[in-house]
């Protein structure tokens, strides 16, 4: 497993939603990723056409755009097994 | 904007609006159009033309100069612009120009997103109303639902959603269609339930099998506080235009009647009829295959022509080469007639389209060649490619065409059996049509004579005989009644020997 992770979250406003997203998945990185990660919050209603381009459907959704393959994972981010598996992480 | 406090007595302030979807006929059975900055669901099985609605509402729009917002949840924009191409819809131009836009929600086939905790459509939300604002939309169609549920598990968090959606749509004072799939023709509305809360406005459109021919119809089941014409309307879906209904209940006797006559091309008949047929009248000659049906057809037309008139023909049973061919055995050339602008014959098979679009057509090159005669020759042909009631439809709506035109009318109708008898198509049009002629096979001492009689004529005079009449190479030649013979009409000639009748002539006279 190396190279960086290149993550893009999307969420809608200041949303209690958008807020356990964030908080997560800041969480996750600092335990499962320190220090090989770049990570950008976009939010769909200050950006929605980058939301367009990217074909985001529901919020908050979590995009992995490296290392490939790409891979969306939607939700609060609640489910860390999820997300872990997702992210090809788990061990 | 300002605000001003409402009158008591402002009743129409309450009054919900609709918008003119454009939609050929639709608007009509709607009473006006679609719920303005309402939702309205369009369900239908796969096939029933949803998408081609969905678009078409925008397509409208647009040539209205409203633009349009088209989410897409199906099929991907690139699939839509190219299915749309052959209803003359220039999707990536009005694109181009600002007045349609794509919001894509279509599935993306490569990526299966993994699922962790909650999450909701905000991000769509989101896209729509940007896509609103940046072309200026007052329409959105998003089509089709079905394909949103089946790749988001969360069905009821997906409800909330479009929910949700269908009020920011009303806030926004958008007008919008919605369509979901359904899996009877007859059945539950829509296959996810979600017309309860998502749309007070409900159509269906149906693509049933019936009698192994395929019947398309539209209905407005529901429209919250608005009026709507009940019941299904037949469509169809035709290039260059999309769906066209036809609004039955719209043309039925509202026409006036003329006392103009005008010729029939047959002097004789003429006068059997009390001075020909009237200008604006359906009349139908019924008879066995070889009575002479296209010869009347073919009298009628020249008779026009020779006035001056502008004919229509349609021919359902025989090509073009075999009618100029059988019109110049009687004297009668459709080539020149055509050259010189009195007639315009249409040549078409039956089973190439359905009824309805035939209706269509047949509407369209009224109004292009604006005739002042039609002849359908025969509708028994166009009987084989429908339904019984699509075919009643047909001829209704057919009917009125012709007489709100102000247009003299004949259609033939081939019977089944040789001898008397009466055929289906006879049935289903006696009360519309205005005048009935009868042509008949009579069976005399082995021999097969014609006769022909003026079975009803509305509005006139007519002569009551069954006279007989020969045809040659100058056309048909009506003779005299056939005194001697009864039964005729119900296939059972019976023949009386002259010294018979002379008795019972007698026994009236009083005695020799």
């Amino acid at each position: 497993m190396s190279g960086k992770y290149r993550l893009t979250l999307y969420v809608t406003g200041n949303t209690p939603r958008s807020e356990r997203a964030i908080a997560n998945l800041l969480k996750l990185c600092r335990h499962h990723l320190a220090g090989r990660y770049d990570l950008s919050i976009v939010d769909v209603l200050e950006d929605p056409e980058t939301a367009e381009e990217e074909r985001i459907l529901v919020t908050p959704t979590l995009v992995k755009e490296a290392p490939s393959p790409v891979q969306r994972i939607i939700g609060d981010l609640s489910d860390l097994e999820a997300v872990l598996m997702g992210l090809d992480l788990t061990t | 904007m300002i605000l001003e406090a409402p009158q008591p007595d402002d009743f129409d302030a309450d009054r919900i609006d609709k918008l003119a979807t454009g939609i050929d006929g639709f608007d009509f059975l709607a009473e006006g159009g679609v719920p303005q900055g309402r939702t309205t669901l369009v369900v239908g099985t796969a096939g029933s033309a949803k998408t081609v609605f969905a678009c078409q509402f925008l397509a409208e729009g647009i040539q209205r100069g409203e633009s349009g917002v088209f989410v897409t949840f199906e099929e991907p924009p690139k699939a839509v612009r190219k299915n749309m191409r052959g209803f003359g819809w220039n999707i990536r131009q009005w694109e181009a120009e600002g007045k349609w836009a794509f919001v894509d929600a279509s599935p993306q086939l490569s990526e299966k997103p993994v699922v962790s905790g909650e999450y909701d459509l905000g991000a769509l939300l989101a896209r729509l109303e940007f896509a609103i604002r940046k072309v200026k939309a007052t329409r959105v169609s998003m089509d089709s639902l079905g394909a949103i549920f089946s790749h988001l598990n969360d069905t009821a968090q997906v409800r909330t959603d479009l929910f949700r959606i269908a009020s920011v749509l009303r806030e926004m004072k958008v007008t919008s269609i919605l369509t979901a799939e359904r899996t009877d023709e007859y059945g539950d509305i829509s296959r996810y339930g979600v017309e309860e809360f998502v749309a007070d406005n409900v159509v269906i459109l149906r693509n049933a099998l019936v009698d192994e021919k395929r019947r398309r119809t539209v209905e407005v089941l529901k429209y919250r506080g608005t009026s709507h014409q009940k019941g299904e309307f037949p469509f169809t879906v035709i290039s260059n235009q999309g769906i066209v209904v036809i609004p039955l209940s719209a043309i039925e006797l509202e026409q006036s009647s003329s006392n103009l006559r005008i010729t029939s091309g047959n002097k004789i008949l003429d006068t059997m009829c009390g001075g020909g047929f009237f200008q604006n009248s359906v009349v139908l000659v019924s008879g066995a295959t070889g009575t002479g049906k296209t010869l009347m057809v073919t009298e009628f037309v020249a008779g026009g022509a020779a006035n001056d008139e502008r004919c229509l023909l349609f021919a359902f049973e025989e090509s073009r080469e075999q009618l100029f061919r059988n019109a110049k055995g009687w004297g009668v050339d459709y080539g020149k007639m055509e050259k010189e602008g009195t007639l315009r014959v249409i040549c078409r098979y039956p089973e190439t389209t359905g009824l309805e679009e035939h209706l269509v057509k047949i509407k369209e090159e009224l109004d292009e060649f604006q005739p002042n005669r039609v002849a359908v020759d025969s509708l028994s042909a166009l009987e084989r490619v429908s339904t019984l009631r699509g075919f009643r439809e047909f001829i209704v709506s057919l009917t009125s065409f012709i007489k709100e035109r102000e247009v003299a009318g004949l259609f033939t109708s081939t019977t089944p059996t040789l001898v008397g008898g009466t055929s289906i198509t006879e049935a289903h049009i006696s009360t519309i049509t205005d005048s009935i002629i009868l042509l008949r096979y009579v069976e005399i001492y082995g021999e097969m004579r014609r006769g022909l009689t003026v079975l009803k004529m509305r509005g006139s005079m007519h002569d009551k005989d069954i006279r007989e009449f020969s045809i040659d190479g100058e056309g048909m030649h009506v003779g005299n009644p056939f005194r001697s013979v009864t039964g005729i009409l119900t296939g059972n000639p019976v023949y009386m020997a002259q010294s018979e009748l002379d008795r019972m002539n007698d026994l009236f006279r009083g005695g020799p």
